[in-house]
């Protein structure tokens, strides 16, 4: 059986395990029809045509783990910022870990999907936004809808913000020899109110796992979010991550997106721009090697006069690693006054690398800036020379290189012990040790 | 300590350095004239082993060792530094950490321990006050956003933390003010003594006022076409280098 018609036969299965009164329901039966009708994206589509699921089609994954798997606190320490205090929503193979976790009703939500897509407490919030930014329309969004059921939730109310920043941790033991592991999240963050987030998924085994993640937010008015996206996991770890943001008048939403690792990646990144003066930040930082795959797809969709969206993707490929940057800009005719930026650079350490980027600009206003550059280039041997006068070896001068070529992003990151978090995983992925936290 | 021999290099096949012969001695300090794009900077960077040129004849010696096939990272180890003409900027590594990094790699290739923290700051502070600059300014990242005279400074003051046996100073006097110019030159002048050498590379007798150097030589077209003492700096100054082009007429 392939993997398709294994998780439409399984919905019903899954059905046994939910309220089917709950009006969330009637959204999941839609969604799995909306799969059923469209099922895995091939490569013949423009959005998929450099990224390819066929083999990941191949595997036979679990798609209900078994048994619980207890973890460790020190086993699995230092994929936390445990060099702050925070709260922690995390999973564990899929369930949520009560033990690992800090969740918290003071004053803010920081909880669980499954609570709130059951408990009648919620059902205001659910109503009013659960599936309501996410696409209908998109397959794998769908697959994840379908069977919604478990995730990270929270809501942060008018002018709250929480007293230290939140994670959100899967972790995957490898007790099923394939995985497949489909978190929902939703965060509302109400109008004036802040918060902090940082996403992990790590496979601590080399058993196979695929997690087709979908995450919505909602920024209300001025509301400031930033998500920080950590993206290291095994070389048998893939990941599909769709997050939609729909942002209101004066918010400030920024995603920075690090990734570092797993076997093949894809972004989909849709901010909506439903009010004025609205700022959207995107960022990213990769850095591949090996087999590795990432695949960058970002949507801005300004939708009203007087919005800035920036985007920032640097990218470093080695080995035979490949990647892509598409950027789609879409501008409405009533949306004057836009700035839309959107760079990315990349730099290619190896022949066998490649990299296939394309800005995607469809502009209906005429008063807009909007500026895009693209570039693949090689470390500039000029500034390899300064830094070996100086005696620093090749390797390493190489890695300060490509280093400062993706400070530009990392200056953006708000919390300094991630920061410092983020500049060891670049150093440990560049293979240097600089005497200094970089 | 630096015997430069029958030295050509090209670049993308074109022949740049058209044999060179130059010998500093320990405690000597050259300075090379000539006009634009006579080779100076071409002869620093391949005396600090820059890859991008191909040494076609000739040779580089440093106290006796052929310097041949030696990267540029083990030449600064034996103690050849060049302060560049056009410092490169790197965003997110600040000046204190790049001379953290550099330091310790020089000792790691002569078999060292890394400098313990406590004398690393004692060592920045004491170079930094030498050059007079801020303390502000070492946490900055390296060379982004700073001025000519502040990229300038900075090349000297990584000199004076590397203490290199030979210096080559590349245009440092270009860029600097008057006031910057005399804490360069200071600090290069305490910087000096018996057992290193300084060759310094520039278009102007100015520099030379305060860096008085036991030789001068020309370099005009990839070929050292005259030498002297001080005064041929001053008389460089009053007669320009037209006078080259007669001569190499000739
Ligand atoms: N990387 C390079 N590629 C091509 N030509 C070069 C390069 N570097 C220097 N040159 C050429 O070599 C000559 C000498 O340049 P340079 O050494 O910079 O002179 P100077 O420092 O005396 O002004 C010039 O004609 C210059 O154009
Ligand atoms: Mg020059």
């Amino acid at each position: 059986m392939d993997l398709k018609d294994k998780l439409i036969s399984s919905f019903m299965a899954f059905e046994n395990n939910v309220d089917v009164e709950h009006p969330v329901h009637d959204v999941r039966m839609a969604a799995i029809k909306n799969f059923e009708e469209k099922g895995f994206p091939s490569k013949k589509e423009e959005a998929w045509k450099y990224t390819s699921l066929n083999n990941i089609q191949k595997i036979d994954f679990s798609i209900f783990p078994k048994e619980e798997n207890a973890l460790e606190y020190k086993d699995v320490k230092r994929y936390f910022i445990h060099e702050i205090d925070t709260y922690k929503i995390v999973f564990v193979d899929g369930i949520y870990s009560s033990y690992l976790s800090e969740t918290t009703h003071d004053g803010v939500d920081i909880c669980l999907m499954s609570a709130a897509l059951t408990k009648p407490m919620y059902k205001p919030v659910i109503d009013v936004y659960f599936n309501k930014v996410a696409s209908k329309d998109e397959s794998l969004t769908s697959l994840n809808t379908a069977f919604s059921r478990e995730g990270a939730y929270i809501y942060i109310p008018k002018n709250k913000m929480p007293k230290k920043p939140i994670e959100i941790l899967h972790f995957s033991t490898g007790n099923e020899a394939s995985l497949l592991l489909q978190p929902r999240n939703l965060i509302v963050v109400e109008e004036n109110a802040e918060v902090q987030i940082i996403e992990r998924h790590q496979s601590l085994t080399s058993n196979e796992v695929l997690t087709n993640a979908v995450t919505e937010i909602f920024a209300a008015k001025s509301a400031i979010v930033d998500f920080y996206k950590i993206q290291n996991d095994a070389p048998t770890a893939s990941l599909i991550d769709n997050t939609y943001i729909d942002q209101k008048d004066k918010s400030l939403v920024k995603v920075h997106t690090f990734s570092f690792g797993g076997k093949l990646t894809r972004n989909n990144l849709n901010f909506y721009q439903n009010g004025e003066y609205i700022d959207s930040t995107m960022k990213g930082v990769t850095i591949l090697g090996e087999k590795q795959h990432v695949d960058h797809h970002t949507l801005v969709h300004h939708i009203e006069p007087n919005c800035e969206s920036h985007q920032d993707y640097k990218g470093i490929y080695g080995d035979a690693s490949t990647g892509v940057f598409n950027g789609k800009i879409i501008v409405d005719k009533i949306a004057q006054k836009t700035n839309a930026f959107q760079q990315n650079n990349n730099i290619l350490i190896s022949d066998k690398a490649s990299i296939n980027t394309k800005p995607q600009l469809e502009i209906f206003a005429d008063d807009v800036k909007c500026s895009h550059g693209c570039t693949i280039g090689q470390l500039d041997e000029d500034a390899l020379f300064y830094l070996q006068s100086r005696g620093i070896p090749q390797k390493e001068a190489r890695a300060l290189l490509m280093y400062a070529f993706a400070n530009n992003v990392l200056s953006s990151v708000r919390i300094p012990e991630l920061k410092i978090r983020i500049n060891k995983l670049i150093a440990e992925k560049l293979g240097v040790n600089l005497g200094f936290d970089l | 300590m630096l015997k430069i021999n029958d030295l050509h290099a090209n670049v993308d096949d074109k022949e740049i350095l058209k044999g060179i012969n130059l010998e500093v001695k320990a405690g000597e300090v050259h300075a090379i004239m000539g006009p634009n794009g006579s080779g100076k900077s071409t002869l620093a960077s391949v005396i600090a082993g820059n890859e991008n040129f191909e040494v076609t004849q000739g040779s580089i010696e440093l106290s006796g060792e052929d310097l041949e096939d030696v990267s540029p990272e083990e030449r600064a180890h034996k103690g050849v530094f060049l302060s560049f003409q056009y410092p490169v900027e790197i965003p997110g590594v600040s000046v204190t950490n790049f001379m953290k990094t550099a330091i310790n790699e020089s000792r790691k290739a002569k078999g060292l321990e890394d400098m313990p923290a406590k004398d690393m700051l004692k060592l920045i502070r004491e170079k930094s006050e030498l050059l007079e600059i801020d303390r502000k300014f070492l946490s900055r990242s390296l060379n982004e956003g700073f001025s000519g005279g502040e990229k300038k400074r900075n090349e000297i003051f990584q000199m004076a933390m590397l203490e290199p046996k030979v210096a080559i100073l590349d245009e440092t006097d270009s860029g600097l003010d008057i006031d910057a110019l005399r804490i360069v030159a200071s600090g290069v002048n305490k910087l000096k003594s018996k057992d290193n050498a300084v060759i310094l590379i520039t278009h102007y007798q100015r520099l030379l006022e305060y860096i008085v150097p036991d030789y001068v030589h020309v370099l005009h077209n990839g070929k050292i076409v005259k030498s002297g003492g001080k005064e041929l700096a001053l008389e460089l100054e009053e007669k320009g280098y037209d006078w080259l082009k007669q001569e190499t007429a000739v």
